[in-house]
């Protein structure tokens, strides 16, 4: 009884976070120009839009090529930030993992307003530079927390032993912790790209028209013409994002695996 | 004259600001070629000691010296000593063949050079045949000897051995120290090895150092050790002793009488003990002990009377426990099968050599 219960309050969850993405998904297969249902029939049409559109398929690209940078910027902060917490103790660990963690909890738009006056003095304003070092620090967070959890299962014994192999710092880091780390790294990577690739309020503040990315064309495209080719952008977001889900999913059963 | 490869001058280590001393005031030698074991107590400053010396701690205060050299402050990678550890700390991602050749290949040693030197490390481990294995493919004793390949490879001045078996089960720990005592003198290797298991330390060593409260309380060979303990804690820790409490009643030098708390007068040989009228220990090895269902008279001029409170029989060895006067409580070992015992219960008397009863110090 308890149990039917269960599985009807899990359902009811389910749908509530999925109907939105189910709902956005079947519109941009319409052969109608709409955003309603009945669909009159249906095609790719929005899709061969999307790929041919000058004003989509930069923004993909553009998506693309931000988010790998700004993951990899992420990823060589994030990994030896995580490393330095994971051998510090005391009241200053707690101090420096709330400094480094503090972009996940401050509001997007702060940091949006704070990165447009602090960039707009120093010519970062509508690069890609810019863009990338503000989805690399939101993306950082992610990264030391990945890299923080896989560090769990690793034994500091082992750094002792590799030093007295004759190993330094440096080496005992590449060559005995990382290997053993590195399913976590990249999951960490993998969430830093995704946090890039669905952001838009930095994009918003502080992209140029030359570094539009896709969810903030998306935006836009909302505003001006309201075309299904949005509906087909998301289906390839939400693409993108389960390909994603996947590849950390298979990176932590390796991980496990290797243990 | 022997060559001494390591020394500890005066070396305290204290952790925090006034926070407790590990290690208090530390003088020790170690021989080239030796197998110096560290033996004592859990917190009694042996693995600090040991940790000193492989630069994972540094000490407060002293000087560490390996060669002539003081290296109290250089990084543990470039001291050049190997370490074994108790949790074996073998590298999960590389085979048995990358974990050996490790400390090779980070010294810049050519492929076939370094394929032939793990070879041999292998070799001498008795694990040739597992090159390509993972570490968590083998079993707790095979990975330890991966671990003391892996720290012997690199041809160490010394090595140093941080409770190694304490992971494993009694009869594999008993066949790992012949092991290692094998290689030890085969190789010619000095070691380090710490131990809280004297009778791994008895059996491993060529001389012990005993620790407690952060100093050494005596260092000696094996052997010494066990018939001549420096003081009290010594006589208690390695093998087992009967420490009697008593109160001296005369002193002429080496000799003196001691009354027991149990009632007993009985002739000791003062160790560390004070004057007439200061507390002692006395201390008799069960193993030295005579016992016989008879009359204290039967046993000649200074036997006891007793009495006989149980028998344990331990197949070679059988343990008797018996009362002594008031209170006094004593073990006795003799070998299995050799005379009758008397009945538990009754009355019996014991008896020891001259020379087998030390007094010592009870202030420990």
């Amino acid at each position: 009884m308890t149990r039917g219960l269960l599985w009807v309050v899990a359902v009811l969850v389910a749908l509530f976070l999925l109907a939105p993405i189910i709902a956005i998904l079947p519109l941009s297969f319409s052969s109608g120009s709409f955003l309603f249902y009945p669909l009159p029939g249906l095609s790719l049409r929005w899709y061969a839009d999307f790929f041919t559109s000058d004003f989509w398929l930069p923004a993909l690209w553009n998506s693309l090529g931000i988010g790998v940078a700004a993951a990899g910027l992420a990823t060589l902060l994030g990994t030896p930030a995580a490393f330095g917490l994971w051998r510090m103790k005391g009241a200053f660990r707690a101090i420096a993992m709330g400094v480094v963690l503090a972009p996940m909890v401050v509001p997007v738009i702060v940091v949006a307003v704070a990165l447009l006056l602090a960039f707009g003095p120093i010519g970062l304003v509508a690069t890609y530079t810019g863009l990338v070092i503000a989805h690399a620090a939101l993306g950082v967070p992610f990264v030391v927390v990945t890299v923080l959890a896989a560090l769990e299962g690793f034994d500091p014994v082992q750094l002792r032993a590799a030093s007295a192999c004759g190993a330094g710092p440096l080496r005992a880091f590449f060559r005995v912790c990382l290997p053993q780390i590195a399913p976590g790294v990249a999951a960490g990577a993998i969430f830093a790209f995704a946090t890039s690739l669905d952001e838009v309020v930095i994009a918003l503040f502080i992209a140029g028209p030359a570094q539009r990315t896709l969810p903030r064309q998306m935006f836009a495209g909302l505003n001006d013409s309201i075309s299904l080719t949005t509906a087909a952008a998301a289906a390839v977001l939400v693409g993108l994002s389960v390909v994603l889900l996947l590849v950390v999913m298979w990176l932590q059963r390796r991980g496990q695996a290797a243990r | 004259m022997t060559d001494t490869l390591v020394r500890f001058e005066g070396v305290r280590k204290t952790y925090g600001t006034g926070g407790a001393a590990a290690v208090v005031g530390l003088d020790l030698d170690i021989a080239r070629g030796e197998l110096m074991t560290l033996l004592g107590p859990s917190g009694s400053g042996k693995t600090t000691t040991l940790m000193m010396l492989a630069g994972f701690e540094m000490p407060s205060a002293g000087r560490i010296l390996l060669e002539g050299r003081d290296i109290a402050h250089t990084a543990p990678h470039r001291r050049g000593i190997g370490v074994v550890f108790q949790s074996y700390a073998l590298f999960p991602h590389m085979t048995v063949a990358e974990n050996v050749g490790f400390p090779l290949s980070v010294r810049g040693v050519g492929r076939a050079d370094r394929d032939a030197r793990v070879a041999k490390a292998l070799a001498m481990v008795r694990l040739d045949g597992y090159a390509d294995r993972r570490p968590l493919q083998l079993s707790g004793g095979q990975q330890q000897r991966v671990a003391l390949a892996r720290a012997l490879v690199f041809e160490p001045p010394i090595v140093l051995l941080d409770e190694p078996l304490g992971a494993l089960d009694k009869a594999l720990r008993e066949e790992m120290q012949l092991e290692i005592r094998h290689i030890h003198q085969r190789l010619g290797v000095t070691m380090m090895y710490v131990t809280h298991d004297q009778a791994e330390a008895l059996t491993l060593s060529d001389r012990i150092a005993v620790f407690e409260g952060g100093r050494i309380r005596q260092v000696a060979d094996p052997k010494r050790l066990y018939d001549r303990p420096a003081d009290a804690f010594v006589a208690g820790f390695v093998g087992e002793n009967n420490l009697l409490p008593g109160m001296i009643e005369a002193r002429d030098g080496e000799d003196c009488t001691v009354r027991l708390r149990c009632g007993p007068v009985v002739e000791a040989q003062a160790v560390d003990c004070g004057g007439v009228g200061q507390s002692c220990l006395v201390a008799i090895r069960p193993e030295r002990i005579a016992v016989a269902g008879v009359t204290a008279s039967d046993l000649g001029e200074g036997a006891l009377p007793a009495t006989l409170q149980e028998a344990i029989f331990l197949g070679d060895y059988v343990r008797l426990r018996l009362s002594v006067g008031d209170g006094g409580d004593i073990l006795v070992k003799r070998p299995a099968g050799i005379g009758a015992l008397p009945e538990p219960g009754g009355p019996a008397a014991i008896a020891w050599p001259e020379g087998a009863a030390f007094a010592f110090s009870d202030a420990v």
